[in-house]
């Protein structure tokens, strides 16, 4: 019954079509077409973004929330538009409830300083996984030096599982702040959010979830998923780099001092005292990254054009043949096996070493991530030092991943 | 772009068989690198007699053009004077980063198969990390070598 739904669901994207949309797929790179296999990386841009973002420049280049003149205006509702565009993708209550930020690394540094700091101190704990980008564990870090309190790791399982029993034993009372990915940047493992938000809140600790993989893979409700803060990056979700959001519920946002000071974010300033501005400019200092926002909104609205568990489960039919496919090359390892897990296949090969097998592919156009992709205690619990990492997008197709098998075969005769 | 400029027979071999892949006894000389871009990792160790350099052998995980770099670098510094390990120094730099005639130098030797790295700038660092281990171990520099 299921997998008739994904069937059908999948027959009504039309990837093809898709790819038509954006302009950067449809080059030529060391004389071969492109094959971009790193949207984990950033996303390749739609040309209605392009345009969105170029808009502002050439027609509606103004500062926001500001003067009275017809160019500020546009800028304005423009910038307050692509608020309420996220507000309704993220299905938050209110557009209150949405920080714009540079990215995801911005929207947990804000949480940690001005949720963590005032809050935390010795005897308490910051609950983070073992398989989180170094923006969801650094921040984190800081936050404990600063107060004293400790951060505590939940252990992943050898297919790169967050198992909830793993989750529980190291939950308690101590615990104030859970902070996890809502999808793995390394191995695409989706972490049960759901389920960890509500043993988190029962427990009596706040949730903070890093979206950046998540939004163009999963579905983030934030009334479904109840969680306190969600943070994600425009640049992962088909939008310009430079800006991102920050969802923090109304509640805990109004308790929160301002992470930064200056010009937006106050009502009024006098020397003796300075009364800070409503939600959600109070977390807002200085201008803006405006078209970057606008650019976000635009991206909104192309991605949800679409029929989204469309896209899903089309995305999950790539995933299935790639990852059959890279098991036919010999001396693949694929690393991160996780139950519906999404996007991203991080593999070794005996033959060569990541960055070699980068350098390879990259000769035959096809763009894949090497390294430790910025989550090396993930590279330490499997032991290695880096892996190969292929991550789709909507616009990849099966003829992109039997390109990567073929390079990977160059690999195998250059050093097989 | 020919890959067979980049991997050449030469480092193919060294990548896959590194010489010198262990610590010299005695040693007076130890230096550490890392390249955090990609994890690579070597500790180098060297017995400086005088100035020169009587034994040299690394340990370390990495890519086929930094294992082969580190294991030409080993075979190529055995018996040479300091002065004459800062000039190799030197002209290997200068082939994978900028000057193409340096490729030529006959001092160079088995080293200059090295000179295909300069068209791929993303791995310059790979094939220097040894090299500026070596530099912080002769020049006992505190902490690890960076590839910056």
């Amino acid at each position: 019954m299921a997998s008739q739904v994904t069937t059908q669901a999948a027959s009504s994207f039309d990837a093809e079509r898709v790819r038509g949309d954006f302009p950067a797929l449809h080059q030529e790179v060391h004389g071969q077409p492109l094959v971009y296999l790193d949207s984990a990386a950033t996303t390749l841009k739609p040309q209605v973004v392009i345009d969105a973002v170029d808009e502002v420049y050439a027609r509606d280049c103004a500062n926001i929330h500001r003067a009275v003149h017809l160019l500020s205006q546009r800028a304005t509702a423009r910038f307050e538009g692509a608020r309420e565009k996220v507000r309704a993708f993220l299905n938050a209550r209110k557009t209150s409830e949405i920080v714009f930020t540079r990215g995801t690394t911005e929207s947990i540094n804000l949480v940690a300083q001005s949720f963590g700091r005032p809050r935390l101190g010795e005897g308490d704990e910051v609950l983070v996984t073992e398989l989180e980008h170094h923006s969801n564990i650094v921040p984190w870090q800081l936050l404990c030096q600063q107060t004293g309190a400790k951060l505590v790791v939940v252990p992943i399982t050898d297919r790169g599982e967050v198992l909830l029993e793993a989750f529980e034993t190291k939950l308690s009372k101590r615990t104030k702040i859970v902070a996890f990915a809502h999808v793995s940047n390394a191995l695409g493992t989706v972490l049960p959010a759901s389920e960890i938000i509500a043993m988190a809140h029962a427990s009596g600790a706040v949730t903070v979830l890093d979206g950046a993989q998540a939004v163009s893979h999963v579905e983030a409700d934030m009334q479904a998923l109840d969680c306190d803060f969600y943070a994600f990056s425009g640049h992962k979700l088909y939008g310009p780099t430079g800006i991102g959001v920050l969802y923090g519920k109304e509640r805990l946002l109004e308790e929160m001092p301002p992470y930064q000071g200056g010009g937006d974010m106050i009502r009024s300033v006098t020397f003796e005292e300075t009364i800070y501005n409503e939600l959600p400019y109070k977390f807002e200092a200085g201008t803006p990254n405006i078209a970057g926002a606008i650019g976000l909104g635009a991206a909104v609205d192309y991605y949800s054009s679409f029929d989204l568990p469309a896209v899903h489960a089309y995305e999950a039919d790539v995933l299935r043949y790639a990852t059959d496919a890279l098991q036919t090359v010999p001396g693949l390892r694929l690393i991160g096996t996780a139950p519906g897990k999404v996007s991203a296949l991080s593999f070794l090969m005996d033959a060569a070493h990541p960055h070699d097998i980068g350098t390879i592919v990259d000769a035959e156009g096809v763009a894949v991530r090497t390294g430790h992709h910025c989550a090396q205690p993930v590279m330490e619990h499997f032991g290695v030092a880096a892996t190969a990492r292929a991550s789709l997008g909507m616009y990849n197709t099966k003829a992109d991943i039997d390109a990567l098998v073929r390079a990977l075969h160059k690999v195998q005769e250059l050093f097989g | 772009m020919d890959l067979r400029e980049l991997y050449q027979e030469v480092i193919l071999d060294h990548g896959k068989n590194p010489r010198n892949h262990r610590f010299p006894e005695p040693y007076n000389r130890e230096g550490r690198g890392y390249n955090p871009l990609c994890g690579d990792k070597i500790t180098l160790r060297l017995q400086l007699d005088g100035d020169t350099i009587s034994d040299i052998g690394f340990i370390g995980q990495g890519c086929a053009i930094s294992q082969a770099s580190c294991s030409t670098m080993t075979e190529a510094l055995k018996g040479k004077t300091l002065a004459e390990v800062e000039a190799l120094f030197g002209k290997f730099h200068a082939m994978v980063t900028t000057d193409a005639d340096a490729a030529n130098e006959d001092a160079l030797g088995k080293l200059a198969v090295f000179a295909g790295v300069r068209e791929f700038p993303m791995r310059v660092k790979c094939a220097t990390l040894g090299w500026h281990t070596l530099q912080q171990a002769l020049h006992d520099e505190a902490g690890e070598a960076k590839t910056e």
